[in-house]
């Protein structure tokens, strides 16, 4: 059987970029199972090859700064502020696409405007309102800051979702005389599920991986989140102990690579979905 | 109203105040006494920090140079490689694993990924050194991240690894939005690739291109996780890499200059609602 030449073609560009792809993901995983000193020259030197799970051990329960309780710390503080902005999120992206009142199109408009903002030019006044609220070194400054800072674009998003709904089966519960309100929880959010699945990826995923928020409103070492001790364990070593070092990265990756590994379709729908027009 | 009241309050105290409030301090000199004034603008604009082409084409260029050559250089080749890759995975086997793989880059947080491409540019750790070495061009052969020469323009290029997987699959979605019956009718009329792409293919691509542009130039603007990992606050050897988010992150951080960090910020700001402008429209008509 033959194949013509642009198949083959396509499939070695396709295939090469696959590999070139995997290769620094590759790097890592192999690196973090062998001692540091066997990777010195290099971790695709296969002789010798020794597998350990030193590296993972020693950063895990590291005195300085375990990953056991970076780990933990994140969980916690990334839960509360995924599932939070998700709820108020959907009630207030269902009020924009159903109910009018005069300046609702000029406030949309400026929740939409603030996805562009940067994280730095809320930084300096949000540090002096939780050292207020007496909230630094907390996970409730991070919680209430990310749940916050996901909601313009969850609005954006829940928003155009629920325009693609058909009015006329909550309007058929309205006229049983069911409220605003049970209209919302009993009809709608039933049928919202996909989308509120694709929110808690995309937001589950940047919350995780936020490094700005966390390292100006955390400096207590064991209040940390996962992403601080990187730098942490990288710094006050004379030489970086890349076994050590791939083992810190690859526990802090795999977690958002797990959540993307099984909701897939959600996480590239949710991608999709707020960058274009239905 | 009740449907909006949560979002509304916590949007306009966590984020609307505070624009507001950094806005307002980036006019006011130290200690917040006095009229506003644009001094603060006048001295960090003329900052070597910010701008730095006395020895130029020697870096460092200062950060507002810097944002604009990462800009130049990877918007056009994650947009390409992207729409490249987009293109022939349609006829490719195992086209969903491909993406899969693609996609590592953009589900790792930027703090790792920027420690990854310490870990690929690391002489002898590294494989990108042992590379060039391999093949024989020695100039390349180095630890890109410990001369300013190729520092900026090595964490440029590893970050396209971040990022492509977006406008793959954007233009993935998009192209599959496009009928068969065009490419068929191209097909019997003669056209060749080429002209299928450039008549075709690219025109009606056109919605997701310009998603594309918009969200890629954000992040490049806001780009600091991946430097202050692969560097350090001051974007590395002789400041050759310093963005403006990292600037803003040093005077606040570091330097506890809330009022040239607030410039900063400002500036930094209205550059990426500039980028934003461009896409507005079209997300808030339906």
């Amino acid at each position: 059987m033959r194949f013509p030449l642009r198949t083959v073609v396509i499939h070695i560009v396709a295939w090469t970029a696959a590999v070139v792809w995997l290769i620094p993901f590759l790097g890592v995983l192999v690196s973090s199972f062998r001692p540091s000193n066997e990777v010195l020259n290099g971790w695709w030197i296969l002789s010798p090859l020794t597998l350990t799970l030193t590296n993972f051990v020693s950063v895990f329960f590291s005195d300085i700064s375990p990953m056991s309780v970076g780990l933990r710390n994140s969980f916690l503080m990334v839960l509360p502020a995924t599932v939070m902005p998700l709820v108020i999120g959907a009630l207030a992206g269902y009020g924009f696409a159903r109910f009018s009142w005069p300046i609702r199109d000029y406030v949309f408009l400026t929740i939409v405007l603030l996805m562009a903002v940067p994280q730095m030019m809320v930084a300096i006044p949000l540090f002096q309102i939780m050292v207020d609220l007496n909230l630094v070194n907390t996970f409730g400054a991070l919680i209430l800051i990310h749940m916050t800072w996901g909601l313009p674009w969850i609005i954006l998003f829940m928003r155009n979702f629920f325009g693609t709904l058909p009015v006329e089966i909550e309007e058929a519960a309205r006229v049983d005389g069911a409220s605003d309100a049970k209209v919302f929880f009993r009809v709608v959010l039933p049928m919202t599920f996909p989308a509120l699945a694709s929110v808690f990826v995309l937001q589950f995923m940047w919350v995780w991986s936020d490094f700005f928020f966390a390292t100006i409103f955390i400096q207590e070492p064991g209040l940390m989140m996962a992403t601080q001790l990187i730098p942490r364990l990288a710094l006050g070593q004379f030489q970086v102990d890349w076994g050590f070092l791939t083992a810190a990265s690859l526990m802090v990756m795999i977690v958002p690579i797990i959540v993307y590994a099984f909701l897939q379709k959600f996480y590239v729908k949710g991608m999709i979905g707020w960058t274009l027009k239905r | 109203m009740s449907f909006f009241f949560p979002a509304l309050v916590l949007i306009g105290v966590f984020i609307a105040f505070p624009i507001y409030t950094t806005l307002i301090l980036s006019f006011f000199p130290e200690g917040g006494v006095g009229d506003p004034t644009l001094d603060n603008y006048a001295t960090v604009l003329t900052h070597r920090d910010t701008l730095n082409l006395a020895n130029f084409p020697e870096p460092p260029y200062g950060t507002l140079i810097n944002n604009a050559i990462w800009i130049a250089i990877h918007l056009p080749l994650t947009l390409f490689t992207g729409l490249a890759l987009a293109i022939i995975l349609r006829g490719v086997r195992g086209a969903s694993f491909v993406k899969s793989i693609v996609f590592i880059g953009m589900v790792t947080p930027m703090i790792v990924g920027g420690f990854i491409l310490r870990f690929l540019y690391e002489q002898d750790v590294g494989l990108v050194p042992s590379f060039f070495e391999y093949i024989g061009v020695e100039g390349l052969a180095t630890n890109w991240l410990a001369r300013p020469t190729t520092l900026l323009y090595g964490l440029i290029f590893g970050s396209v690894w971040m990022w492509m997987g977006f406008s793959l699959i954007i233009y993935s979605a998009g192209l599959t939005t496009i009928p068969r019956e065009y490419f068929e009718a191209a097909k019997i009329d003669g056209a060749s690739s080429w002209r299928t792409f450039s008549r075709i293919t690219f025109p009606l691509l056109k919605p997701m291109t310009l998603v594309i542009v918009t969200m890629t130039i954000l992040w490049e603007l806001k780009i600091f996780d991946i430097v202050i990992a692969a560097t350090n606050a001051s974007g590395g050897p002789g400041q050759a890499a310093d963005v403006l988010a990292l600037q803003m992150f040093r005077y606040f951080f570091r330097d506890g200059d809330l009022h040239r960090a607030s410039v900063v910020a400002t500036i930094l700001t209205g550059l990426t609602l500039v980028a934003l402008v461009l896409l507005v429209r079209r997300l808030v008509s339906r």
